[in-house]
């Protein structure tokens, strides 16, 4: 590139969006360097950067978020810019500015913009100044609880209480009734300032039953603003979005140039340059308010690129070079409709609690765009952002990519990990959604009681009966001298049914099965009977056929034993149940007992006191060796039955656990 | 590739053949089932008890997918009554070769659902029977044990004494380096109680389980002292107190487990060689058509080399001496990639038969070349002309051949196995590695017919030596009785009874049969134990 102000970049973060930056950066020539921290060093944007530095332990402000590492490691690289993605340090002046003291190019604008419209209530005063439709509400510095508690009366209630520095639902909370308004400031409060430092807060009026609709600005170093449509995101859990897509279903031409005009003029306001999102809430009327700007490339930013043929990142880049933007407004069209899912590991059945765990086999969906910075062997480790990937479909319709991306969804695997997977297909699927109706209030309304997985059907648990058996076959065969396949699934008596208790997540099932080994193999159970046959079980993607359908079935072992598997588009965990090994352990559980004859040294806890699981509770003193008797799990200790000093014979109980339940 | 078939799959002949067979296969299921159904019944007893029924603790037991071949599933027939409608087949075990955790293993499952598992004189045999083989074929022995024990109504002396032998054998596959584990179940008492005391491993389950050398009666009746069978042998007791239980389960499913878990950490196959990847032709002609191609009736002549094609991988064989002794076969060709030598009969032995069967059989053993006898033969050739051709001798020379070959042998009575001729061709007693008898088979020192004839002339040449006139009518019933005495005994169900074999098959499934036979012997050959003298001492 000639002129060009870097040919070298970092990119300050990881997983996906490190992955995302680093393919554009390579298709423009440039050299990658990537960071880690020492929980990431096989992940894989680590793999595929030209150069990679671990600039610390796993725990992010150790390392993410250490601003004098990745300067140190920019200057170890001979790296010329530094691209932040999202999150992170993406958002921080300070880091920015770092960034340019150290003589690097930084890929986002100013921090001086950064910083304008990183206090909420400093940007919503000067957007209310630029001209910025913005929800009625109050931003003033006066924080006491009065003022706050005065102000909220006069915005009226429901009102959104939010931290300014905030962003991504983190102190941020809805007030209903006045009554309700202290204690929601001091939890407010208090999560902004574990969040950002800060706990200033900001009222704003609560806009019933709105959009999420934000605009997409690129604006380049030469005063060039364009917008690149918009993006409604109103599936949101928590203010986390869940689903976002373009265009809105809810936007028109008019609407989408007025929401445009505002979103420049916003950026506008605070001499913005390169990719950023001004955020609205548009209400059922058609009105739509200022929300704040992300100063930054978003996660949901595919689906713009999909509909719009651009590529933000290397718009980002471009500008960062000094370049003109290559585009103007009128050249800007939207072609067809995108939709994102974003693939968490996390449990949509079980307050969506982060899971972690490997990646025993990872496979993006077919005929969708995936995003993702994971790869089978994965770890993903609870010191970051639990997802796992973006799943992104076009079509020439809403309608189109929305059953594109179910297909998508489908066929993708995120084996051994539990994911949000299932719920993203049920949200698709949900006639509410599939209308293009969804506001905001969207998951509450469609999942009142919260989501919970439909039963399996018959099929799907003939076909994991199968896939389990099938292995536990192979794992068999393996340990034998020599097998002969002829002979697979012969018996010379006919055969015996088989009963076996199978565990899918968690959930037993009672079934028959009768033939196997056989082509053809038959499983009943209390939902009914099928008839299956199941392909070559040594290939990862198999092909079952049950009841005369065909089935895509894929799979890997699981370490402990059983398999993960995606059967019918659900990611199952498929294992024996063996309920003696909880048995066993809820019988010694609750007792410390004295595993043989000796003198008890010391007793290390107190009646009353709580124990993690494996703390030391005594010490036992037995053929000159100090034995140390620890917790089984964690509790209370109900009961010391024994005193330091005394000899206590095998056997003798110590100490008695009331266990946690 | 054999190119002589004659047979047309569905020609009126092959059909009628077809549906004869097929009735004698049903006929020996029904029979299984006979017994599997009536244990089965149970089933809720068994639930009571927390417990699943013996079959479902085999089914459990066994690799899923992988092959087992059933032994002695007629064991005891007509042993326990006269009515054949009613007799109950097995003997109260259930017993096979299958793969445990990918061991293959002697499996002998204790049948509790017919007479509480009590032991019965063919269930003595057929115990002796698995342990010989298991000691033969180097298989780790696997007893899931629950039974009254013997029958106290029923004593019979010999089988007290005789039975010492399941014991000893225990002790020897021990110190054979063959490891043997017993799952308690339920009640193991008096001599059952050695069950688990000679074996390396045992499982008890928790509640059920129990052994010991006298149950509560008899300790009441023997010493007057009151004790509840769990002190005197439940599972938990010997795991913590006695010692005789290394592994203490939950229930029935989780011992079933446990034993599993045994098996694979013996890491049996360890030293086995890597097997050597053989690429295996089906026959051409299919194995299924069996049951259309072999004479339902016996005393039907064909050419056996029908049948071979239907066992043989490609139906490819090679004829050793065709025109020498024609009426004996001696044939080369694989099963399952396994190189044998067939003999199968044409006819009755004649002494060139005979001659070329002797030398076939040396040169089989010679090379290490198992071999496979498919009987279809009334014997050897009996008049002037074959005695003057030395048919005694050649007979025996072949008879020498058959039982000092040391190569493995596996017979299948496929039709008439009679007199010498079932010498000749491996019978019983020349302790073939397996023996499976067909349904349509039939065995015995001759047929009833010929017995009767025979009889018969005896009878009227005795008559004319006195001088007095024969009596037809007492001649008749005379006839008809000794037909009935041979023909009931030849059936393969009443040998099987006997123990007089390793079972009856469903003769479509004699290629797998044989296969899964071959790869038995195949793998005791190249394994080497690590035998003691004593075997494993329980501590």
């Amino acid at each position: 590139m000639s002129g060009a102000r870097f040919s070298s970049v970092l990119v300050a973060n990881r997983g996906e969006i490190a992955v995302r930056v680093m393919r554009t950066a390579r298709e423009m020539g440039l050299r990658t360097v990537a960071v880690y921290s020492s929980a990431d060093a096989d992940a894989p944007h680590v793999a595929m950067a030209d150069q990679a530095i671990c600039i610390g332990p796993a725990t992010a402000a150790q390392s993410y978020l250490n601003i004098a590492a990745l300067l140190k490691a920019a200057e170890a690289s001979g790296a010329g810019a530094i691209h932040p993605g999202y999150g992170f340090l993406s958002e921080n002046a300070d880091f920015a500015r770092a960034v340019e003291a150290a003589g690097l190019v930084f890929v986002g604008p100013s921090p001086d913009a950064i910083e304008a419209m990183g206090d909420k209530a400093k940007a919503k005063r000067r957007m209310q100044a630029a001209g910025v439709p913005c929800v009625p509400g109050y931003e003033g510095a006066a924080q006491d609880d009065a003022t706050l508690i005065a102000e909220a009366a006069r915005i009226g209630f429901p009102v959104m209480v939010k931290a300014a520095a905030g962003g991504g639902g983190k102190g941020m909370r809805l007030v209903t009734n006045a009554p309700d308004l202290p204690e929601a400031l001091l939890r407010a409060r208090a999560e902004a300032r574990a969040a950002f430092g800060n706990d200033h807060l900001i009222l704003e009026q609560a806009i019933q039953r709105p959009r999420h609709v934000e605009i997409q600005v690129m604006a380049d170093a030469h005063g060039a603003i364009i917008h690149l449509g918009e993006r409604d995101c109103s599936v949101q859990r928590r203010h986390q979005k869940v689903i976002e897509e373009a265009p809105g279903p809810a936007v028109d031409a008019p609407l989408r140039a007025r929401m445009g005009a505002a979103a420049v003029a916003a950026a506008k306001a605070v001499g913005y340059r390169g990719a950023g999102t001004v955020e609205f809430l548009l209400d059922e009327t058609g009105a739509f308010y200022f929300l704040e700007m992300n100063t930054r490339l978003q996660v949901e930013h595919p689906v713009t690129e999909l509909i719009t043929g651009l590529d933000l990142v290397a718009l980002q880049f471009s500008v960062a070079q000094g370049a003109p933007l290559p585009v103007a407004q009128d050249d800007i069209c939207l072609n067809g409709h995108a939709i994102e899912a974003r693939l968490y590991a996390e449990d949509p059945a079980n307050d969506f609690l982060p899971a972690t765990g490997t990646v025993a086999l990872w496979q993006p969906g077919p005929d969708v765009r995936v995003d993702s910075g994971i790869a089978t062997g994965s770890t993903v480790s609870p010191h970051y952002d639990p997802m796992l990937a973006k799943i992104i479909a076009h079509g020439p319709t809403r309608d189109a990519a929305r059953r594109a991306l179910i297909a998508g969804l489908e066929g993708t695997a995120a084996l051994g990990l539990t994911t949000n997977g299932s719920f993203l297909q049920d949200i698709l699927r949900a006639p509410g959604f599939a209308q293009g109706a969804a506001t905001t209030s969207f998951l509450d309304e469609a999942f009142p009681e919260g989501w919970a997985p439909e039963a399996l059907p018959q099929t799907a648990i003939a076909c994991a009966a199968g896939l389990l058996l099938c292995s536990e076959m192979h794992t068999a065969l393996d340990a034998t001298c020599g097998s002969d396949p002829a002979l697979i699934g012969f018996s010379s008596d006919g055969g015996t049914p088989v009963q076996m208790e199978l565990e899918i997540d968690g959930t037993v099932h009672h079934l028959t099965v009768i033939g196997f080994g056989k082509p053809t193999f038959r499983v009943d159970g209390d939902a009914g009977t099928s008839h299956m046959s199941l392909g070559d079980i040594s290939a990862t993607n198999i092909r079952a056929k049950v009841d005369g359908t065909t089935h895509n079935i894929v799979h890997a072992p699981a370490p402990g034993g059983g398999v993960f598997a995606r059967i019918g588009g659900r990611h199952l965990f498929i294992r024996r149940h063996r309920p003696w090994l909880a048995a066993t352990d809820a019988q010694t559980g609750g007792q410390i007992v004295a595993p043989m004859p000796g003198l008890i040294a010391g007793i290390c806890v107190s009646s009353g006191d709580r124990v993690q699981a494996g703390q030391t509770i005594a010490i036992l003193e037995a053929m000159k060796m100090q034995h140390r008797l620890s917790a089984p799990t964690s509790g209370v200790v109900a009961n010391i039955l024994t005193t330091a000093g005394q000899q206590v014979t095998s056997g003798t109980v110590i100490a008695i656990l009331e266990e946690d339940t | 590739m054999w190119q002589g078939s004659r047979i047309t799959p569905g020609a009126p002949g092959y059909t009628s053949n077809r549906a004869a067979m097929l009735r004698a296969v049903e006929t020996l299921r029904a029979l299984e089932a006979r017994t599997a159904t009536k244990s089965e019944q149970r089933r809720d007893r068994f639930r009571q008890r927390g417990q699943i029924t013996p079959r479902e603790r085999l089914a459990r037991l066994l690799d899923p997918g992988l092959p087992f071949l059933r032994l002695h599933s007629l064991a005891g027939y007509m042993a326990d009554t006269d009515d054949a409608e009613k007799s109950l087949p097995g003997s109260t075990f259930l017993i096979g070769i299958g793969f445990v955790s990918g061991v293959r293993a002697m499996i002998v499952v204790d049948d509790s659902g017919i007479n509480a598992g009590a032991l019965s004189p063919m269930a003595l045999q057929a115990m002796l029977s698995a342990q010989e083989i298991a000691l033969r074929q180097k298989l780790p022995f696997l007893h899931l044990v629950e039974s009254a024990g013997a029958n106290l109504m029923n004593y019979r002396v010999e089988d007290w004494a005789q039975g010492g032998a399941v014991f000893r054998n225990l002790a020897r596959l021990s110190a054979a380096g063959l490891p043997t584990v017993a799952v308690l179940h339920g009640p193991s008492t008096a001599g059952g109680a050695y069950m688990p005391g000679l074996s390396d491993y045992v499982i008890g389950v928790r509640r059920n389980g129990m052994a010991a050398l006298a149950g509560a009666a008899l300790v009441h009746a023997a010493t007057g002292e009151t004790a509840s069978d769990a002190e005197l042998g439940g599972a938990e007791m010997h795991a913590s107190v006695s010692g005789l239980v290394e592994y203490m389960a939950q229930d029935d499913i989780h011992a079933i487990d446990m034993a599993r878990r045994v098996m694979a950490r013996l890491d049996w196959n360890r030293d086995m060689p890597a097997p050597q990847a053989r690429s295996v032709a089906e026959p051409v002609h299919d194995p299924d058509e069996i049951a259309g191609v072999v004479p339902a009736d016996w005393a039907t002549p064909y050419d056996m080399r029908e049948l071979v094609a239907r066992l043989v991988d490609g139906s490819d064989f090679d004829e050793f001496k065709p025109d020498f002794g024609p009426a004996t076969l001696c044939l080369q060709a694989r099963v399952h990639g396994v190189t044998v030598g067939i003999l199968a009969n044409n006819g009755p032995i004649d002494p060139a038969g005979a001659n070329k069967a002797t030398h076939f059989i040396q040169a089989c053993d010679q090379a290490g070349t198992p071999l496979v006898f498919l009987n279809n033969t009334t014997g050897y050739m009996v008049g002037v002309e074959y005695e003057r051709a030395g048919m005694i001798k050649h007979g025996s020379k072949m008879i020498q051949a058959v039982a000092n070959a040391r190569v493995p042998k596996i017979t299948l009575y496929t039709g008439a196995s009679f007199g010498a001729g079932n010498y000749g061709m491996c019978g019983i007693a020349y302790q073939p590695d397996f023996l499976f008898a067909w349904p349509t088979s039939r065995s015995g020192v001759m047929g009833g017919a010929q017995a009767a004839r025979t009889m018969s002339l005896v009878a009227r040449a005795g008559a004319e030596r006195r001088g007095v006139d024969m009596d037809e009518d007492r001649l008749a019933t005379q006839e008809a009785a000794i037909e009935a005495l041979f023909d009931r005994q030849s059936s393969p169900f009443y040998t099987s009874g006997k123990v007089l074999d390793h079972g009856v098959i469903d003769p479509r499934d004699s290629r797998k049969v044989i296969a899964f036979c071959l790869q038995t012997c195949l793998e005791a050959q190249k394994r080497r134990l690590n035998p003691n003298a004593f075997g494993v001492a329980r501590a």
